[in-house]
C-alpha cells in the first residue's frame, strides 16, 4: 500500500504531480455539489409548492366571503307602521315583506310566501331599523334599498348548490331560483361588497357573522401579552445573560426556560384555568386572562430570543464602557441594551406572531363562548381570530365555511405584517461595528 | 548555540522547581508553584501604584505568581513577554477588569494612594475613572465620535453644561492628536474612522475622563506601522500628565516609548530594570534571550 504510493509518486514524477491528482477528482467533486445543490433546492421547491398549494385552497375558498349577494327591493316606509315615538319596535319584516309583494304580486300560497320572504336574511330588519333610526325623515317614502340576501340564497348565486339536484336534496327550491333568475335580469341582485363580515361579532346566521368582536378580542388579549412579557422577557434576560454569575441554579433556570419553550401550549391553557380561574376568580372569557396565559406561553420565546441578542453584542462594547468608568447597569443601558434591541424586538414580534395564532390555551380559559358582542376592554367576553376560525369551521351552515376561510385569510394577512415588521425592524436598526 | 544550552538550562531549572512543588497541593490561593525571584528593582520613588505579591488565578490555573512592581509618577512602564506570559492579565488586575471575567481570582496587595484597590470596600465605579484604559482592538461605541469622547464625562458628571463638555471633547481630542483630523465630523460615527484613529478616539475617551493612570494593552497591535509611530509618539507626550502601563508585543516599541520595562515569563516578573539597561544589558537570561530574539 505505502509502497505502491511511494511509486507513484517517485517512480512517474511528471505524471503524478499534485495538479494531475487533483484534475482527476474534480469531476466527483462537482458532482457531490451538484447533488447537494439540487437537494437544497429540490427542499425549498417542496415547501414553497406546499405554501402555495395551502394558500391557494384557502383563497379559492375564503375570497368569495368578502362579497355578500344584495337584493334591491323598493320599500316604502309606511307610517301606519312606523310610528315616530316607538321606531326601535316598529314591525320592519311587515316593510320587507311588503316590498317583495309589490314585486312579487302573483306569489299566493303559505308555503310559496314562506319561500318568497326566505329570499331576505332574517336580519335584514335591523338593517332597515338602523336606516330608519338614522334619518327619520324617510317615512311616507319609497326607496329602492339594497337589502341583505339569505344565506342559502347567497350560497346559491356564489354557485355553491347545483340546480342540477333534486330539489329536495338542496335548500333553495327551484321557485325561489326561478325569483332570483328574475332578480337577476331586472338588476336587482348584485354581489357587493361584505361590510358586514369586518364590522360585526360572531352570530349564528352566517350573513350577519363578522370578525371584528374577534379581531378586537385578539387586539385586547395580545396587548396584555406584549405589555407583560416584553419586559418580564428582557428584564430577565438581562439579569440572566449580564448580572447572574454562573451557577448551579442559573443552569438550572436555563434548561427550565428552554423547556418551557417547548411545552405543548394546552399545559399553558390549564395552568391558566387552574390558576387565574379558579384560583384567583379572574373573569372567564376575558382578554386578560387570555392574555396572561400567553404571557407564560410567550416569555420563554422572548427570553430566549433577547438572550441570544445581548451575547451576540460585543464584548469589546462592554469592556469599552467599564473601561471609562461606567457602572454594570450604565454599561448595560446605555451600551448593550441599545444594540441588543432590534433582535428582542424581532424576537418579540414573532413570540407575538405566534400568541396570535394559538387557540389551544385559550379554549381552556373559556375564549371559546359563542360571543356576539364587540370587546370594549379586557374583562368583557371575548373571542380571538384563531379560535372564531375554530368556532366557524365547527358550524353545519355551508356559509361558513367560506367564512372560515376569509378568517384564515385576514389571520395570516395580521401575521404577514407582524412578521413583516420584524423584518423591517431589524434591517433598519441593525448595525455593524 | 551557547545561548541555546542556556535557554534549556533555565527552562530546565523552571520545570525542576514546578516537580518539587508539584506534589503540595495547590488549593486554596497557594501558588502552584514557587515563584521565580525578580531581578532588577522593583520600587522607584515616590511610585503612583504599588503591587506586592499579585497572584492571578482562572479558576484553578494560576496566570501570574507573586509579582510585586510599582508604577512611577509620569513614567511609561512597558510589560513585556511571550505570549501568555501574563501580561494582559495583569495590567488588566490594576482597574480590575478581570472582575468581569468569571472564575478570575486575585490575591495580593494592589495599592492606589496606600489604599488597596482589592479591598471590599473599594468601589470599581471610582477606580476605573481613576484608572483607565486602552485596549488592544479598538473599541468605539458604535455612537458619533463626539459622543465617544463625551461618554465618561458625562456618566461622571463632569461637565456642568454643554459648554464645558464641549471643551472637555475637544481638549481630549487635541491630546490624543485627532482633533484636526475630525474636528468637522464630529457628528459622524466613531465606527466609520480608520483604525489607527479609531484607537486614538479610544485614548481620547480615557483622556477625557482625566484619569491618573492610563493602562494600554497592547494598544498598536491591530494597526499599521504609520499609525503606530502616531500613537507612539502620543504616548510619548501623554507621558508628562500621566502615569502610563503599557504592553507591547514590540520589543522596538517598548524601546521608543517606556522609560522602565517588565519582562514578564509564564506568569513571572523576571526581571525589571530601567529600559535602556533592560535592552543593552539583561541580566537574566530568560530576558536576555527573549531580548535576542531566540524566543517568544
Amino acid at each position: 500500500m505505502n509502497s505502491g504510493r511511494e511509486t507513484a509518486y517517485s517512480g512517474e514524477p511528471q505524471e503524478r504531480r499534485t495538479i494531475a491528482v487533483v484534475r482527476a477528482s474534480l469531476p466527483r467533486r462537482y458532482r457531490s455539489e451538484r447533488r447537494f445543490r439540487f437537494f437544497g433546492l429540490l427542499a425549498i421547491v417542496l415547501s414553497i409548492g406546499f405554501l402555495a398549494l395551502m394558500f391557494a385552497s384557502i383563497i379559492a375558498q375564503g375570497y368569495t366571503a368578502f362579497r355578500q349577494t344584495e337584493i334591491r327591493l323598493p320599500i316604502f316606509f309606511d307610517p301606519e307602521v312606523l310610528h315616530a315615538d316607538a321606531l326601535a319596535r316598529a314591525d320592519y319584516g311587515a316593510l320587507i315583506r311588503h316590498g317583495l309583494d309589490r314585486l312579487f304580486p302573483d306569489v299566493r300560497g303559505r308555503q310559496e310566501r314562506r319561500e318568497l320572504f326566505a329570499l331576505i336574511s332574517s336580519a335584514a330588519v335591523y338593517e332597515l331599523r338602523d336606516f330608519v333610526m338614522r334619518d327619520p325623515e324617510l317615512i311616507g317614502q319609497t326607496l329602492e334599498v339594497w337589502l341583505k340576501a339569505g344565506a342559502d340564497i347567497d350560497m346559491a348565486v356564489k354557485g355553491h348548490f347545483r340546480r342540477e339536484l333534486p330539489e329536495d336534496e338542496r335548500r333553495v327550491t327551484d321557485r325561489q331560483f326561478a325569483w332570483l333568475d328574475r332578480l337577476a335580469a331586472e338588476g336587482r341582485l348584485e354581489k357587493r361588497f361584505n361590510r358586514t363580515f369586518f364590522t360585526a361579532g360572531d352570530s349564528r346566521e352566517p350573513e350577519q357573522a363578522g370578525i371584528w368582536g374577534a379581531v378586537c378580542g385578539s387586539f385586547f388579549t395580545l396587548a396584555v401579552t406584549l405589555i407583560l412579557s416584553f419586559p418580564i422577557g428582557v428584564a430577565a434576560a438581562i439579569y440572566l445573560e449580564e448580572f447572574a454569575r454562573r451557577s448551579r441554579f442559573t443552569d438550572l433556570i436555563e434548561v427550565n426556560i428552554n423547556n418551557l419553550a417547548a411545552v405543548p401550549s394546552i399545559v399553558f391553557g390549564l395552568l391558566g384555568l387552574a390558576v387565574f380561574l379558579n384560583f384567583f376568580h379572574m373573569p372567564r372569557s376575558a382578554p386578560v386572562v387570555g392574555g396572561l396565559v400567553l404571557t407564560l406561553m410567550t416569555l420563554p420565546t422572548i427570553i430566549i430570543a433577547a438572550r441570544s441578542a445581548l451575547k451576540s453584542v460585543p464584548p469589546s462594547i462592554r469592556e469599552a464602557a467599564l473601561g471609562v468608568g461606567a457602572s454594570r447597569v450604565q454599561t448595560v443601558l446605555h451600551h448593550v441594551l441599545p444594540l441588543a434591541l432590534p433582535g428582542m424586538l424581532t424576537g418579540t414580534i414573532i413570540g407575538m406572531a405566534r400568541a396570535l395564532g394559538e387557540s389551544a390555551p385559550l379554549l381552556m380559559v373559556g375564549m371559546v363562548a359563542f360571543i356576539v358582542e364587540i370587546p370594549k376592554g379586557f374583562t368583557d367576553p371575548a373571542t380571538v381570530l384563531p379560535v372564531q376560525i375554530y368556532l366557524w369551521a365547527d358550524s353545519p351552515e355551508r356559509a361558513f365555511v367560506e367564512r372560515t376561510s376569509a378568517a384564515i385569510l385576514v389571520l395570516l394577512a395580521f401575521l404577514l405584517v407582524m412578521n413583516g415588521a420584524a423584518i423591517w425592524l431589524r434591517k433598519k436598526y441593525e448595525r455593524r461595528w | 548555540m551557547f545561548t541555546l544550552t542556556r535557554v534549556e538550562e533555565a527552562m530546565t531549572k523552571g520545570t525542576e522547581r514546578e516537580r518539587t512543588t508539584g506534589e503540595e497541593p495547590s488549593a486554596g490561593g497557594r501558588p502552584e508553584r514557587e515563584s521565580r525571584e525578580t531581578v532588577g528593582t522593583v520600587t522607584v520613588e515616590n511610585p503612583r501604584m504599588v503591587c506586592r505579591g499579585v497572584n492571578v488565578f482562572y479558576g484553578d490555573k494560576q496566570a501570574i505568581r507573586n509579582v510585586s512592581i510599582d508604577i512611577g509618577r509620569n513614567e511609561v512602564l512597558a510589560m513585556i513577554g511571550p505570549s501568555g506570559c501574563g501580561k494582559s492579565t495583569f495590567i488588566r488586575c490594576l482597574n480590575r477588569m478581570n472582575d468581569t471575567i468569571e472564575g478570575c481570582r486575585v490575591t495580593g496587595e494592589i495599592l492606589l494612594d496606600g489604599v488597596n484597590i482589592y479591598d471590599r470596600k473599594v468601589d470599581v465605579v471610582p477606580l476605573r475613572a481613576q484608572v483607565g484604559m486602552v485596549f488592544q482592538k479598538p473599541n468605539p461605541f458604535p455612537k458619533s465620535v463626539y459622543e465617544n469622547v463625551a461618554y465618561g464625562p458625562r456618566i461622571h458628571g463632569l461637565a456642568r453644561d454643554r459648554t464645558e463638555l464641549d471643551r472637555i471633547v475637544e481638549t481630549a481630542l487635541r491630546k490624543a492628536g485627532l482633533w484636526e483630523e475630525v474636528k468637522d465630523r464630529l457628528n459622524e460615527p466613531g465606527t466609520g474612522l480608520s483604525g489607527g484613529q479609531q484607537q486614538r478616539l479610544c485614548i481620547a475617551r480615557t483622556i477625557a475622563v482625566n484619569p491618573e493612570i492610563i493602562l494600554m494593552d497592547e494598544p498598536c497591535s491591530a494597526l499599521d506601522p504609520i499609525a503606530t509611530s502616531v500613537i507612539e509618539d502620543l504616548i510619548f507626550e501623554l507621558r508628562t500628565q500621566y502615569s502610563i502601563c503599557i504592553v507591547t508585543h514590540s520589543m522596538q516599541q517598548a524601546a521608543r516609548v517606556s522609560q522602565r520595562t517588565a519582562y514578564f515569563h509564564l506568569g513571572d516578573l523576571i526581571e525589571v530594570g530601567p529600559t535602556e539597561r533592560i535592552f543593552t544589558n539583561p541580566r537574566h537570561p530568560l530576558t536576555q534571550d527573549y531580548i535576542t530574539g531566540r524566543f517568544g
